[in-house]
């Protein structure tokens, strides 16, 4: 079985420092990463000192204080922007985006965030120590590139003699030469570590300063899918509240229209005419919309769901599916209401979908519990080539299973076999 | 023939004891699961009947009650009605011996064959709705027992667990009375059912069915 999915592999130009420099120590020195390395090392100490001073300027004014504590904001921010110097990968802020403009909602929502107090401690550790680590890392790299370049340096320099500062031996400029030469074969070393360095300073700045992954979650974002949750459980709700009107209602009215027009048959026995014709078909008529209301009922929320769980839920949907349907489910405990309705909904149009369109002899439905989800799988040996785009009903189903924070995977390659697989979390 | 029946519909509860009266049964009606409890404990009937989902929950009360007076009384006849069909509950109530029978409710309206459905319960039969026999026999599950039947000894089979009688299946497939004696004998056989003194056996042959 060959799942459908789609890799892409990037062999282009390397994403960060560290990327640049597995393509080997000599390649990488002609590149402009080294240069990059270096100018982020150095540059930090600058940003430092900006913010010390902007810091405890704003720590001596007495109302100025709680502004002082949100500085860490801003220095994140810059080291946020820094970081492309040396990673190209995205490092989008932690921060939520206010909920309301202007500068009092900005201040609340920051003051609330863990994130505020985090950045602020190390812009702390920052300022005072790991600045200057980097700055210190950036001079032994040039020191490095000083020692390769020391001939030319001397040369351009008459006013220092070499001699007073070192001594050169009885041959300077040979001498002088050997240590260029030298000085070659440290720098891809000095490189490598440098940026070494970098690339773990880089490593712990992202996990202090950047967000998980995708953009800026934003307050609105967040409240959008509590919103969606809300209105899948009010669908549920509504759907659950339909079925039980027309079972007490509409399903037990018709039930006893049947039951009043079957004694009328039995008082009518033995006769003959258009009373007994007309009693018959309106008989008939009633147990056919029995019969349809049923089904429409059992379709908009099954009462087994309710009473006895999913795993008798998919045996109804089993029994009823035209393609024999092998049944494997173990779940050790009853799942949230919810999961349930999904999994039911899921499995019912994965099953109607095999029917239609696979031409399975034989189809299968999994269920199990596995680190907190329900993984339910539905699988046939039909034709495959299944398409999710194709407009069948699978699209609506992938917002069911977005909406509770589940995954749904189709992998259905021509000739088959089509599996489906949907893991729903059953955790808040 | 003394009556209870659970149905917390009036317009039903009404209804079914119209029809149940007309054919001369003895009625007592209740509306939920506790009253069909009391109402047995108070005065042991000849035959139960009650719907499934009633209050206090409206989810599965009247079938829970079912299974309680079938393990405390053991042998009361009880009849389920059912607004549809799950098999697990049929097999549930089956599991707790003979005199039990599940229909649709709808099916009521068939008064004579509902009555007799009753009458069969009552003499200790098992009658299952041709609904429920219907899915299980459209069920083609994988290496199943039942697979090894004719498709005469099926509708045989299917025959059975609506709780009919040799000499009426044999009227009803129009054969002889031994012919349809000599197919329950193969469908004993195949489901590796031993002969046994006891009628239960065909009781059983339907249970492999259901949990096949």
């Amino acid at each position: 079985m060959c799942p459908r999915t789609l890799s892409v592999m990037t062999t282009a130009s390397p994403r960060s420092a560290w990327e640049a420099l597995a393509a080997g120590p000599v390649r990488f020195l002609r590149t402009s990463w080294p240069w990059r390395v270096v100018g982020w090392a150095l540059s930090g100490c600058l940003v430092a000192v900006v913010w010390t001073v902007a810091f405890l300027g704003l720590v001596v004014v007495p109302v100025a204080a709680l502004l002082a504590l949100l500085t860490g904001v801003g220095l994140a921010d810059v080291e946020r922007r820094r970081l492309r110097l040396v990673d190209r990968t995205a490092a989008p802020s932690p921060h939520a985006r206010p909920r309301r403009p202007g500068f009092v909602a900005w201040f609340a929502t920051r003051f609330r965030e863990v994130a505020t107090w985090r950045e602020l401690g190390y812009a702390v550790v920052f300022a005072l120590v790991l600045a200057w680590l980097d700055a210190a890392m950036g001079l032994v790299f040039c020191l490095g590139l000083a020692v390769v370049l020391a001939p030319v340096l001397i040369a351009l320099t008459p006013q220092v003699q070499p001699d007073e500062l070192v001594w050169f031996g009885p041959y300077p400029l040979l001498a002088q030469l050997g240590l260029s030469l030298a000085g070659l074969l440290l720098l891809p070393v000095l490189a490598y570590l440098v940026t070494a360095y970098v690339a773990a300073r880089v490593a712990l700045t992202r996990v202090l300063l950047v967000g998980r992954g995708g953009p800026a979650p934003h307050a609105e974002v967040a409240e959008l899918t509590r919103s969606r949750v809300r209105l899948v459980e009010a669908m549920d709700a509504q759907r659950r509240r339909i079925e039980r009107d027309l079972h007490d209602g509409a399903q037990q009215r018709l039930t006893g229209v049947a039951m009043t027009l079957g004694l009328a048959r039995l008082e009518l026995d033995g006769t003959t005419g258009p009373a007994r014709e007309l009693v018959d078909r309106a008989y008939e008529q009633s147990r056919l919309a029995l019969a349809e209301l049923r089904e429409l009922v059992h379709g908009i929320h099954p009462q087994a769901l309710v009473d006895s769980g999913l795993p008798a839920a998919l045996a109804t949907l089993a029994d009823r599916s035209p393609v024999p349907v092998q049944l494997d489910v173990t779940l050790p405990a009853r799942p949230p209401a919810e999961v349930e309705a999904a999994a039911w909904f899921i499995a019912g149009e994965a099953l109607a979908n095999v029917a239609k369109h696979s031409g399975a002899a034989q189809a299968w439905v999994r269920a199990r519990t596995s680190g907190g989800a329900v993984v339910l799988e539905i699988g046939d040996d039909g034709r495959g080539g299944a398409d999710p785009a194709g407009g069948t009903g699978l699209v609506g189903l992938a917002d069911r299973v977005s909406v509770l924070g589940g995954r749904i995977t189709l992998s259905s390659p021509d000739g088959g076999p089509t599996l489906l697989t949907v893991e729903l979390p059953c955790g808040p | 023939m003394r009556t209870v029946i659970a149905e917390d519909s009036v317009l039903l509860r009404e209804g079914l004891a119209h029809i149940l009266r007309r054919f001369g049964h003895e009625v007592t009606a209740v509306g939920d699961a506790p009253g069909l409890l009391a109402a047995v404990r108070h005065d042991p009937p000849d035959v139960v009947i009650t719907d499934v989902r009633m209050p206090p929950g409206f989810s599965n009360e009247g079938l829970v009650a079912a299974l309680q007076l079938r393990r405390d009384r053991p042998g009361l006849p009880v009849l389920v009605l059912s607004q549809y069909v799950e098999h697990g509950s049929a097999a549930e109530l089956l599991e707790t011996g003979e005199g039990v029978g599940y229909l649709l409710k709808d099916r009521v309206s068939e008064v004579a064959h509902f009555i007799s459905a009753v009458e069969e319960v009552r003499g200790g039969g098992t009658v299952l709705d041709p609904e429920v026999v219907r899915r299980l026999l459209a069920r083609r599950r994988v290496r199943s027992p039942i697979d090894a039947l004719t498709p005469r000894e099926r509708e045989v089979l299917a025959l059975i667990a609506e709780g009919r009688s040799n000499a009426a299946i044999a009227r009803r497939l129009t054969v002889t009375d031994a012919a349809v004696a000599k197919h329950v004998n193969a469908i004993l056989t195949k489901l590796d059912l031993p002969p046994a003194p006891d009628d239960h056996r065909r009781v059983l042959a339907v249970l492999a069915y259901l949990r096949a």
